[in-house]
């Protein structure tokens, strides 16, 4: 799922500064399950904004909801009737809801109260680690499941650079070395002969950016 | 054919010697100057560093052309970390238009590590595929497969860990280093010599030519903090209590001394086909070394 952090107050007050009718607004989906922007933190994060209001002495209007999903337009639907009624809309969903509530409000400024950090997995209770950096061509077929993009700092396909130290890694030696990682693994499994070949450069065409995936089922006809 | 003076002297059988020139940071290049003019005719290359540790300097290519043009024999070091592939191919054709015919290809540290830590790390290629990108242009293609006006062609090198732990996944990755075309291999530093031998026995049976790392020993404290925090590292206690014998003062000559008999060991015994000396900052003391080696 896809993990974020919170933005600063600081930085969440200034971007909000002028404005009268705020508007936070959660996300129900991956940002709710890593507790950055679902329903409580939204309302967490509006009552935090009027206590700074009354205590400033500010007629500042602050209201929290929760949609189950800010990425898919089919959920913004039961903001219909209320929307109107905020100029500001603080989105505590990942880049791509920030994006889409932008787009659909477009006479209404739409604000991002969460950094949007990775795609990852839950690790134990409140903590995440990165696994995926949506590259559009998985390797992990041949590197035993460890992904040598995602865990090695530099994204290596060939093999640990030198700075790999006792299973670890120069750039934060509390992080596992991807390379050793994929070594043993693949040892275990009698796999080697599967990194014994020199790995193709990676192909940044294919995800050049913006990407869009159309599914088959849904590809118009010529 | 040599492809440079420096192939020659690795085809020669001889034992091969090369240096390092670490370019400053800043344009006041008189130490740097000193220091290739002291070295340039007593070695075979001259190695010169790419932003060493990710730290910004002058780079690699106009410090080999200033060795060629005070007459020694540099050796272009080339990192992954800050040029695409792009970059990579165009500084190799410029660099032979120059007249450089070496290169040292490296992953290159991470950026974290040295003093522009916020820049966005390349890492575009590895040094697997930078050798087989000079491989490539060597047959007249570039990276993409496009034709080139006119092939260049290099001496290609690459390094290896002995020590690095655990060696297993070095090793694969050495072999793959030599299929996409590396002619020499500079190792980081080694000190235990018994284990090199061990690494030698395995490398010997590639066709390679294998130049043992050499870096210079200034302090016990030094070796005790290279053994803590470099990755594949290893100074055995018994280098580090000699070191730690020596007198106030003395602790460079110790460390040169110890440098040289490493290296008189390497050569007598022919355990490998050279060394890589690395002063790190210390270049003026690297002609004390070789004639504390003997040569």
């Amino acid at each position: 799922m896809i993990v974020a952090e919170r933005k600063p107050f600081e930085e969440i007050k200034a971007m909000l500064d002028g404005y009268s009718r705020i508007l936070v607004l959660g996300c129900g989906t991956c940002v709710s399950v890593c507790m950055a922007g679902g329903e409580k933190e939204a309302q967490i994060l509006a009552t935090q904004l009027r206590m700074f209001y009354a205590k400033e002495g500010k007629d500042v209007q602050v209201e929290d909801d929760t949609i189950q999903r800010q990425c898919d337009r089919e959920y913004y639907e039961v903001l219909k009737d209320k929307i109107d009624k905020y100029d500001i809309i603080l989105s505590m969903a990942c880049g791509a809801g920030v994006q889409l509530a932008s787009e659909l409000y477009e006479n209404k400024v739409v604000v991002p109260g969460l950094n949007t950090t990775f795609i990852g997995i839950a690790q134990g209770a409140g903590v995440w680690d990165e696994r995926c950096r949506a590259c559009a061509q998985c390797v992990l077929g041949e590197t035993g499941g460890i992904c040598p993009i995602t865990i090695c700092p530099k994204g290596l396909l060939n093999g640990p650079c030198g700075g790999t130290n006792n299973g670890k890694c120069e750039v934060d030696n509390n992080k596992d070395c991807a390379w050793t990682l994929i070594y043993r693994r693949l040892e275990k499994q009698g796999r080697l002969d599967n990194i014994r070949k020199i790995h193709a450069a990676r192909n940044y065409k294919v995800c050049t950016t913006p990407s869009r995936r159309v599914h088959t089922a849904y590809e118009k006809e010529e | 054919m040599a492809k440079s003076k420096f192939h020659e002297a690795l085809q020669s059988k001889k034992f091969v010697i090369t240096a390092e020139i670490g370019p400053p940071k800043g344009i006041d290049i008189d130490e740097m100057k000193h220091h290739i003019d002291l070295l340039k005719d007593k070695v075979d290359g001259l190695n010169v560093t790419d932003n060493q540790s990710s730290v910004m300097r002058i780079g690699s290519l106009p410090v080999c052309k200033l060795i060629k043009e005070a007459g020694g024999e540099p050796i272009l070091q080339m990192t992954c970390r800050d040029k695409n592939r792009l970059a990579l191919q165009s500084e190799l054709l410029g660099a032979y238009v120059l007249g450089i015919r070496n290169v040292l290809c490296l992953t290159g540290d991470y950026i974290t590590v040295g003093d522009h830590i916020e820049a966005k790390p390349v890492f575009d290629l590895d040094s697997v595929l930078l050798l087989k990108a000079v491989s490539e242009l060597e047959q007249g293609k570039d990276f993409a497969g496009n034709e080139l006006k006119g092939a260049p062609s290099f001496c290609k090198g690459a390094i290896v860990t002995p020590e690095a732990n655990p060696l297993e996944p070095q090793l694969i990755k050495f072999e793959k280093k030599i299929e996409a075309g590396a002619e020499f291999i500079q190792t980081q530093a080694i000190y235990d010599l018994d284990r090199f031998k061990k690494f030698m026995d395995y490398a010997k049976k590639f066709n390679v030519k294998i130049m043992a790392g050499i870096v210079l020993l200034v302090s016990a404290g030094m070796a005790k903090y290279m053994n803590a925090n470099v990755p594949g590292i290893f100074v055995p206690q018994q280098l580090i209590d000699e070191m730690a014998s020596a007198k106030k003062g003395e602790g460079i000559k110790k460390g040169i001394e110890i440098a040289g008999r490493m290296i008189r060991t390497l050569k007598e015994e022919a355990i490998c086909d050279g060394v890589h000396i690395m002063a790190i900052g210390r270049e003026g003391v690297v002609p004390d070394i070789l004639k504390a080696a003997g040569l």
